[in-house]
């Protein structure tokens, strides 16, 4: 953790491809538990951001901290310490159409880990009991639909245990009843996990569902979906991105109460 | 390359693909390559009454020329356009980068393995094409040129030196790398979606064609001198 007890810390981060300036003096901070929601038009940079977190791109400038280590300093190989700790959903999901569900939720597992089968395979059917798709662990990701395919990417990426989950446009293209389980399972995730999440969207519904809701487990051991107390409503915070900065920060009732013409225009 | 993590199903699997899944092409090839290049010197060499010696033609072409090179380009069309469009496919729905999230290098799990299922399996099919080929040769020159068998046999024997068999394995050995390498460099750079992957695919095939045929002007030029002293 950085020293003001953040797991995600951005200060002064630019960017740019060429002529094209993606982030412009980026400073933002996520601590543990909670969730960040980065809202944005397309091609504002938002899932940049998530890039340069696990390490896929390198910012020009400033300092991006991961777990207290330094993402934007390290090499490859030291990535793969900090990346043990992070699960990443891209858009589409970006399964492994070559290997079934199992296989993909299973892959670090079973590839990168000398974890015995038995112990593999349980902690699969676990994850995929979890997210409620545990009738389809042989089929193939094209045999899923387009929700079932971004659940299976999230099981895939929780299924590690990592401590920070990073969504990039989770729900983006799909139907509102399917975005809504796809919801469920960040909602579930942070509130029962205790994973810290950045969300990715440009979808407000989403994004007002994830901060308005909160899981609990009834007596009888099932999980609900309720409305948020207002204790856990701030523990989603909310960043709106405009040319690469950020035009907003705050929680859902600050949002709703903006009367910046850009957040106005992007909320009507 | 070899420091863990090793991917072995993966080179085996690669193997498999990339030898065994190319050996009808390369054996159909080899077979009519032999057959017409029988066919074609059986004609000139009938001007100088030396129709008897076909078979030192035809082992020699297939051996130090035709088999590798011909194996090597049957091998770019088939396994150089199926490596850049599986590739190019990984990058564009970003299951690279997701390779690459769940701390896999890409380049070991992915490239590693087809590399060297090219530099060991190109030099194994080019002697089954050169066999095949002389096989084919040996067809024509028995049931057309009306060559016998024992003339045939002894004359490709008696045409091949062992400089030309190192030649013949070497070269393989470069095509192999030269097309694997190529395949993956293109692969792992498409950019551009479903488009990008078709750009990749030609691009592939292309550039690996005529690596080929400039490889085999160089590693030719390079073996003479070290081998023909």
């Amino acid at each position: 953790m950085t020293t003001n007890g953040a797991v995600i810390a951005f200060e002064h981060v630019n960017l740019a491809f060429d002529e094209n300036v993606v982030l412009r003096d980026l400073s933002f901070n996520v601590a543990k538990g909670r969730t960040k929601v980065i809202l944005g038009a397309s091609g504002s940079g938002k899932s940049t951001i998530l890039k340069i977190i696990v390490g896929l791109l390198r910012s020009d400038s400033g300092a991006v901290s991961v777990n207290g280590a330094r993402v934007d300093q390290l090499s490859e190989t030291e990535l793969m310490k900090v990346r043990s700790d992070l699960g990443m959903i891209f858009q589409e999901g970006a399964l492994f159409d070559s290997l079934t569900v199992r296989e993909n939720v299973g892959y670090k597992y079973y590839e990168e880990t000398d974890k015995p089968l038995e112990e593999v395979d349980a902690r699969v059917e676990e994850v995929l009991g979890f997210i409620g798709l545990g009738e389809h662990i042989d089929k193939m990701p094209s045999e899923l639909s387009g929700g079932q395919r971004r659940r299976v990417a999230i099981a895939r990426a929780l299924a590690f245990k990592p401590g920070i989950l990073l969504y990039d446009e989770a729900t983006t293209g799909l139907d509102p009843i399917t975005a809504i389980t796809v919801d469920d399972e960040i909602v579930k995730l942070r509130d029962l996990e205790g994973v810290t999440s950045i969300v990715v969207t440009h979808q407000l519904r989403d994004a007002f569902y994830v901060a308005n809701n909160m899981a609990v487990k009834n007596q009888a051991g099932q999980v609900e979906i309720v409305e948020a107390t207002p204790q856990k409503k701030d523990e989603t915070e909310f960043i709106m991105l405009k040319d690469g900065r950020i035009c907003f920060e705050g929680n859902v009732d600050d949002l709703r109460q903006s009367h910046d013409p850009y957040l106005s225009s992007f909320l009507s | 390359m070899v420091s863990p993590p090793i991917y072995t199903h993966d080179i085996i699997e690669q193997f498999d693909a990339l030898g065994v899944g190319s050996l009808t092409v390369v054996v159909l090839t080899g077979l009519f390559t032999g057959a017409a290049l029988a066919s074609q010197t059986g004609i000139t060499l009938d001007q100088f009454g030396a129709r008897p010696v076909v078979g030192r033609l035809v082992s020699a072409s297939m051996v130090k020329e035709l088999g590798p090179v011909l194996a090597a380009l049957m091998l770019t069309s088939r396994i150089g356009s199926g490596i850049a469009a599986e590739l190019g496919s990984m990058v564009v729905t970003d299951q690279i980068s997701a390779l690459r999230a769940l701390g896999t290098d890409p380049v070991r799990k992915l490239v590693v393995p087809r590399v060297l299922a090219g530099i060991v399996m190109a030099p194994l099919l080019t002697i089954v094409s050169d066999f095949v080929g002389v096989f084919g040769g040996w067809v024509v020159s028995r049931f057309q040129l009306q060559v016998s068998s024992d003339l045939y046999w002894s004359s490709v024997t008696d045409a091949l030196y062992s400089q030309d068999i190192w030649q013949g394995l070497i070269k393989p050995f470069v095509f192999g790398f030269v097309i694997v390498t190529i395949a993956c460099h293109v692969g792992m750079r498409t950019k551009g979606g479903t488009q990008g992957v078709g750009k990749s695919t030609t691009l592939s095939v292309v550039a690996g064609s005529v690596a080929v045929i400039a490889a085999d002007f160089f590693v030719t030029q390079i073996l003479v001198l070290l081998l023909y002293p």
